[in-house]
C-alpha cells in the first residue's frame, strides 16, 4: 500500500517538484501516473523508493514511513519494491542468470534459493533460454524484460516502472505492458510511469495525472494529459 | 555472515583486484614499499637499541683512588660511590690485583710481568644502570673527594645514542608518513573498482542491500591487497636483512657489531607487516567506499 500525504519536495537549487500531493495506492491495484515532462513524475518515484526526502509532508509504502525512516530501515522497504528504469540499467558484464543472482544474493538469498526461483521467474517472462546470454545480446525488449525479471526476483509488494517502454517500438512496448498486467494479476501492485497515451487508453488502468507538482486526475480508464478533471 | 556470503564476497573482491590489474598492482607495490622502509628503519632501531643494551651490560667505568689514600681510607669510598644515582654495582681492585690483571691481559709480554704494584693506583668498576646518563654519572663519581679520575668510553656509548635515537625519530615519522601515503593509494585504488562499478552499487542499493552487503567485497579487496603487500615486503626484508647481515660479518671494520639474527625477529616482523598490510588495505577501502554508501 501506497500512501502520500500532503507531500512536497523542493530540490536544493529552489525547483519545487511537488506541491502537496495526496494519493493512495492500494495493495494489487494497477496504477498509470501520468503527465508532462518536469510535470514531478520522476519526483514522485524518487520520494517511493527514498532517494530523496519530502520537505513536507507524509508517505507510507508497504507499511514504512519513509517520512521519518532510519537509515538501516531503507533497505527493508526498498526490499518490498521492485524498480523498473527506462534504460534497464543492466550489468553488461555479466550474464542474465547473474544479474538476477546477484540481487538475490544483495539481500540474503542462500545459493539453493536463487537457483530455484530464477528460472521460475525468466519463464514468467518468457527468458528462460535466455538464461547464459548477456545484455548486449538481447534485443531491447528482452532487456526489459530482464528488467522485469530483475525487478520480480525478490518477490516484492510493488512494481515500480519509469517510463518502462520509452526506449521500445510500440509492438515490445505493448507486449511488455502486457507482461506487467499479468504480474499485477499475480497479486503484486503494480505502478507505471509513463507518457504514452495510446499505451494507457489501451488497457483502462487507474490513471493518476500530475502537472507542475499537483495531481490533476485521478480516474480509472485513460490518459488526460496536462487537463484538469475534478 | 553466512558461508555462502563469504564466498561471495572473497569472490568478488578478487573479481575486483583482477579488474583494475595495473592500479591494483601499483597499491600492492606502494604497500610493500611503505613496509618495507618502515620495516628497514624498525630493524636498524632495534639493532641499535640491542647494541646499546649490550654496552650497557659491558659498559663498566674505572674511578682511580687518589694515591694519597691509604688503603682504609680507599676501601672507604665504596659506600659513596654506591650511593650514586645510575651506578649499579660497585667492585674495588687493590692496586696489587690491578696488577695482577694487567699482567694476565699481557701474559704474552714478558716486560709487563714484574711491575711493580706501586705504579698502579686502587681503583673501583663502576657499572652503570642507564648509557643515556653516563655523563652525569661521571660527573658525579669525579665530583666524590678522593677519587683522582675517572675513565668511561662516553664517545662510544653517545655514538650508539645517537644512533638509537635518530633511528626511532625518523622511524616513527616514517611509519606515519608512509602509513598515510599508502592508504590513501590504495583509497584511490579501491575508488576507481567502486567508480566502475557505480552502476552496480546503485542496483544493489536500490534493490534494497545492506551497507554491509555492499562494502564487504571491497574491504576483502582492500584486505587481500594490504596482505599480499605485506607477505611480498616480508619476504623482500628477510632477503634485504640477510644481504646486510652477510655485508656487516664480512666485513673487517663492521664485523664487531652484531647484528640479531633474523630467525630471532621474523615473527614479531611477520605479525607487525601483515597487521600493517591489512590496516593499510581495510582502511583504504573504508575510506573510498564511504561516499558510495550515503543513502
Amino acid at each position: 500500500m501506497i500512501r502520500l500525504k500532503d507531500v512536497e519536495m523542493e530540490y536544493e537549487n529552489g525547483t519545487k517538484a511537488i506541491r502537496g500531493i495526496s494519493l493512495s495506492i492500494e495493495d494489487g491495484e494497477f496504477v498509470f501516473l501520468v503527465g508532462p515532462s518536469g510535470s514531478g513524475k520522476s519526483t514522485i518515484i524518487k520520494l517511493l523508493i527514498g532517494e530523496v526526502e519530502p520537505c513536507r509532508g507524509r508517505i507510507m509504502i508497504n507499511g514504512f514511513s519513509v517520512s521519518n525512516i532510519s537509515e538501516k530501515q531503507i533497505p527493508l522497504m526498498r526490499r518490498t519494491l521492485g524498480v523498473i528504469f527506462q534504460d534497464f540499467r543492466l550489468i553488461e558484464k555479466k550474464t542474465v542468470y547473474d544479474n538476477l543472482s546477484f540481487v538475490m544474493r544483495a539481500v540474503g538469498a542462500s545459493p539453493k534459493e536463487i537457483k530455484k526461483r530464477i528460472p521460475y521467474v525468466l519463464h514468467l517472462v518468457g527468458l528462460e533460454k535466455k538464461a547464459g546470454n548477456y545484455p548486449t545480446e538481447l534485443s531491447g525488449g528482452e532487456q526489459q524484460r530482464v528488467a522485469i525479471a530483475r525487478a520480480l526476483v525478490n518477490n516484492p509488494n510493488t512494481i515500480i516502472a519509469d517510463e518502462p517502454t520509452g526506449n521500445l517500438d510500440p509492438e515490445r512496448s505493448l507486449e511488455l505492458m502486457s507482461l506487467l498486467v499479468k504480474i499485477n494479476q499475480l497479486g503484486t501492485t503494480v505502478v507505471v510511469v509513463t507518457h504514452e497515451k495510446d499505451l494507457v487508453d489501451r488497457f483502462g488502468k487507474r490513471v493518476i495525472t500530475i502537472d507542475s507538482g499537483h495531481v490533476v486526475n485521478d480516474s480509472v480508464g485513460g490518459y488526460v494529459g496536462g487537463c484538469i478533471h475534478g | 555472515m553466512a558461508k555462502h556470503e563469504f564466498g561471495y564476497f572473497a569472490r568478488e573482491g578478487v573479481s575486483n583486484m583482477f579488474s583494475h590489474g595495473f592500479m591494483s598492482f601499483a597499491a600492492v607495490g606502494i604497500t610493500v614499499a611503505c613496509l618495507l622502509i618502515m620495516g628497514t628503519f624498525t630493524l636498524v632501531a632495534v639493532n641499535a637499541n640491542e647494541l646499546l643494551r649490550d654496552l650497557e651490560q659491558e659498559n663498566e667505568i674505572v674511578a682511580y683512588v687518589d694515591d694519597s689514600y691509604t688503603d682504609a681510607q680507599s676501601k672507604a669510598l665504596q659506600k659513596k660511590l654506591e650511593a650514586v644515582p645510575n651506578v649499579v654495582s660497585v667492585t674495588y681492585i687493590s692496586k696489587e690485583q690491578a696488577t695482577a690483571d694487567f699482567a694476565a691481559e699481557y701474559s704474552d709480554e714478558e716486560l709487563f710481568q714484574d711491575l711493580d704494584p706501586e705504579i698502579f693506583e686502587d681503583r673501583y668498576a663502576l657499572k652503570i644502570g642507564n648509557l643515556n646518563q653516563i655523563s652525569q654519572t661521571v660527573q658525579q663519581v669525579t665530583a666524590i673527594e678522593g677519587i683522582s679520575d675517572v675513565a668511561a668510553h662516553e664517545e662510544i656509548a653517545g655514538g650508539f645514542i645517537t644512533v638509537r635515537n635518530v633511528a626511532t625519530v625518523v622511524c616513527v615519522a616514517l611509519i606515519v608518513i608512509l602509513f598515510v601515503v599508502s592508504v590513501f593509494i590504495i583509497s584511490n585504488t579501491i575508488k576507481l573498482t567502486t567508480f566502475d562499478r557505480r552502476e552496480e552499487i546503485a542496483i544493489m542499493r536500490m534493490v534494497g542491500a545492506t551497507n554491509g552487503f555492499i562494502r564487504w567485497p571491497f574491504v576483502y579487496e582492500g584486505f587481500m591487497m594490504g596482505l599480499l603487500g605485506a607477505v611480498i615486503a616480508f619476504f623482500s626484508q628477510w632477503g634485504l636483512y640477510a644481504a646486510v647481515t652477510r655485508g656487516v660479518s664480512n666485513n673487517d671494520t663492521l664485523q664487531l657489531i652484531r647484528v640479531i639474527p633474523f630467525q630471532e625477529l621474523w615473527v614479531p616482523v611477520a605479525v607487525v607487516f601483515a597487521a600493517a598490510g591489512i590496516l593499510i588495505g581495510v582502511g583504504g577501502s573504508l575510506s573510498a567506499i564511504r561516499k558510495f554508501l550515503q543513502v
